[in-house]
């Protein structure tokens, strides 16, 4: 059996992925961004493969993808974190139209055509408001781990309303309410509001379409899936591999260039400095 | 993926032109000359590219200063920052357009442009075309004491009508913009000490004629595959001679050459890129602070922007057939086109969608790019419509991008870069040709 690979190197963590000939996911990493990028991703590749219980020559084609794609520097190709993420969630639900992905210091929508390819799509630009980094803030300010905001938020009764938009302002603002004495649910609330408003307005940008799945790692806060159900008025798909999509949709492209139907070319084999 | 027909002219003469070249040796004769223009006592007058009355100017002979060209410069020479980091050091809002910002750092240096020292004018024309032409000028009048004078040129009457030529309300906005250039020419006599020339202003027209008849075939060149020139990289160069050099010999002469110069290139097939893989609609005002490396990640997809809408607006709608002067009746004719024209440089607005409709089948092209401008809404705000309206209704791609015309910290280099390369893949995944295999690009 031959495999293929796809490593998603993002803002925060390394995600990688090896499917099979037939698709199927056989192997899994996720690590923290504590070293250099090149170094992390060949560390998650590495990880995949033990995961995989398959050896690194099992493995004949490798894309980068996430804004440190050419830090893959074994990878044979490297495509955005668009395509990858519109891709992978396609492939975890047929059906998908949009895709929300709220990552470390992107958030993106992406609308997808019945045949499961992009359409359009529009992300945060020049600002991280309403992305991942804004809970890491909060995490930062309540002294919490990330895991633990979104089920604390869910407790909340009167959540406050975060005005700034600046992830590096918001910081202050929640110390500030923290300070009056303000429940951290409330607070913890208040800040995914903020998120999902952003997010759900991006979304908007392209034209939200059933069904609607949620990728990145911000799908797994129950919080924040709960108010972008209630903003745009429809069930989202969330998968366990949500957190793996742009990994994912990396490893599918590459099997279209080792199984495809048809000899496919790379979409981009351009290497950077 | 491109459907544009292949009808090549044949090739002319013999081509030695290097239309870059020339251009630079032209704006580079250009600032010379105003380098000397105060000692010369020569008249001076700022203006700005779209409304500015420019024939009756050059019929007074007076040395023109552009200071939107002036900013680009020192955009395009690397140099923006520095400018602009000076006005906000006195006390300039980082939202305000950086045009105006770099010309404020450019008086606080004392007028000292890399291009070389820019004279004090002796008259500044602004238009309504943007409000913030007006509020530039009065920089300039309550700093430099620089007398100026401001057209009121009719704009948009009501939603979705748009004037034509020959209608009454036509004739009626030229008599208003003909009575305002009356009282310019009263100006000017004062300023020069000379009598107005009305031959002298029908020769200015018939040069602006011929320069827009060559800049007409020049853009209609772009219409076949592959595409001669870049809209939005040579076709900058073209459009700075079409500003700085209306209604001059040279600048007739460049445009000629340049006709002939991109008609061989046609004939011979020959295109921007060594290999066309995408044609592409460039809309808004360019990043000119690093339009180069915009264009290389575009090219090295094989995507060539075949048409920039920069490249009417800018040249305030000139390439429209039935803008032509009537040199018979010279005052009158300029007064009819200045007001159609400042109507189609405000209606690239207010009717984007439909112009690019067109413009998207006449030059073939596979998607549209739109180019937001940080430090400009007027020019930024309309593209969300109209990136709908072409995304959904005419189902053609498009990618929107945002940084700024000169000033590079709004430049993010790996975000644009993401941006480019996702837009190429949907355009492949959608059935676009296979892209080229490319070469290292390295991130700026």
């Amino acid at each position: 059996m031959k495999y293929v690979a796809g490593v998603d190197v993002g803002s925060t963590q390394t995600k990688a992925i090896i499917v099979d000939e037939n698709k199927a996911i056989v192997g899994r990493a996720l690590l923290d961004m504590e070293t250099s990028m090149v170094t992390v991703a060949q560390d998650a590749f590495r990880a995949a493969l033990d995961n995989a219980g398959i050896a690194e020559g099992d493995v004949v084609w490798v894309a980068g993808t996430g804004y440190g794609r050419y830090k893959v520097t074994f990878g044979r190709e490297q495509v955005t974190e668009i395509s990858c993420h519109a891709r992978g969630a396609v492939s975890l639900f047929p059906m998908t139209r949009t895709v929300i992905d709220i990552g470390g210091q992107d958030t993106k929508a992406i609308r997808v055509g019945a045949d499961g390819k992009v359409e359009d799509f529009t992300m945060n630009d020049k600002c991280a408001a309403g992305t991942g980094r804004f809970l890491g803030a909060a995490s930062y300010a309540l002294e919490m781990p990330l895991a633990e905001l979104g089920p604390l938020a869910m407790k909340s009764t009167n959540p406050v309303r975060i005005t700034t938009t600046c992830t590096v302002f918001a910081e202050s603002e929640i110390i500030s309410h923290l300070a009056k004495g303000i429940p951290s649910e409330d607070v913890l609330m208040g800040v995914h509001q903020a998120i999902a408003s952003r997010c759900v307005s991006l979304a908007r940008r392209v034209g939200i379409e059933s069904e609607v799945t949620f990728t990145g790692g911000v799908s797994r806060n129950v919080a924040m899936v709960k108010l972008i159900e209630e903003l745009i008025g429809m069930r989202l798909n969330v998968s366990q591999d949500a957190h793996f999509c742009g990994a994912l949709g990396a490893a599918l492209f590459s099997h279209d260039r080792m199984f495809g139907a048809a000899a496919q070319p790379a979409l981009a084999m351009a290497e950077e400095a | 993926m491109s459907t544009a027909t292949v009808q090549h002219p044949a090739p002319t003469e013999t081509d030695d032109f290097d239309p870059r070249a020339e251009g630079q040796r032209l704006i580079k004769d250009w600032y010379a000359q105003l380098e000397t223009a105060n000692a010369r006592n020569a008249a001076v007058a700022n203006v700005f590219v779209m409304g500015n009355a420019v024939e009756i100017l050059r019929a007074f002979d007076f040395e023109l200063v552009f200071p939107e060209i002036n900013s680009l410069q020192t955009g395009v020479r690397k140099a923006s920052e520095e400018y602009i980091r000076l006005s906000e050091d006195y006390g300039m809002s980082p939202d305000v357009c950086s045009y105006v910002k770099a010309d404020v750092g450019l008086i606080l240096k004392e007028n000292e442009h890399p291009a070389g020292r820019i004279p004090k004018a002796s008259l500044a024309v602004a238009s309504n075309m943007c409000g913030t032409f007006i509020k530039w000028a009065e920089i300039w009048e309550r700093w430099l004491k620089t007398p100026t004078f401001v057209l009121d040129l009719p704009g948009q009457r009501a939603a979705g009508w748009q004037v034509r030529p020959g209608d009454a309300q036509h004739a009626a906005d030229a008599r208003w913009v003909e009575a305002q250039f009356q009282e310019l020419i009263v100006q000017c006599e004062r300023i020069t000490g000379k009598r107005f020339d009305m031959d002298k202003l029908a020769e200015v027209e018939a040069r602006v004629n011929k320069m827009v008849d060559h800049w007409n075939n020049v853009m209609a060149l772009n219409r076949q595959c592959p595409a001669p020139f870049n809209a939005m990289l040579d076709g900058l160069t073209y459009i700075g001679i079409m500003n700085v050099h209306r209604g001059t010999e040279e600048g007739v002469e460049f445009m000629r050459r340049l006709e002939e110069h991109l008609k061989a290139k046609v004939g011979r097939g020959e295109g921007r890129v060594a290999e066309e893989r995408f044609r592409l609609l460039f809309s808004g005002t360019p990043c000119y602070v690093s339009m180069r490396r915009l264009v290389e990640l575009f090219e090295t997809w094989g995507g060539v922007f075949a048409y920039s809408d920069y490249l009417t607006f800018a040249a305030g709608g000139m390439d429209a057939t039935d803008l032509r002067y009537d040199t018979s009746r010279p005052l009158e004719s300029l007064a009819e086109v200045t007001a159609l024209a400042a109507q189609r440089g405000l209606s690239n607005q207010f009717f984007a969608h439909e112009r690019l409709a067109q413009q998207i089948k006449d030059y073939a092209v596979d998607g549209v790019v739109f180019h937001g401008i940080k430090s400009c809404r007027f020019v930024s705000s309309g593209m969300a419509d109209t990136r709908e309206f072409i995304n959904k209704r005419l189902d053609v791609p498009t990618l929107y991008i945002e940084s700024d015309l000169i000033d590079p910290r709004y430049w993010s280099d790996a975000q644009i870069k993401n941006r480019v390369d996702a837009f190429f893949e949907a355009l492949h995944q959608r059935g676009g040709g296979a892209p080229l295999a490319r070469k290292t690009v390295a991130t700026a």
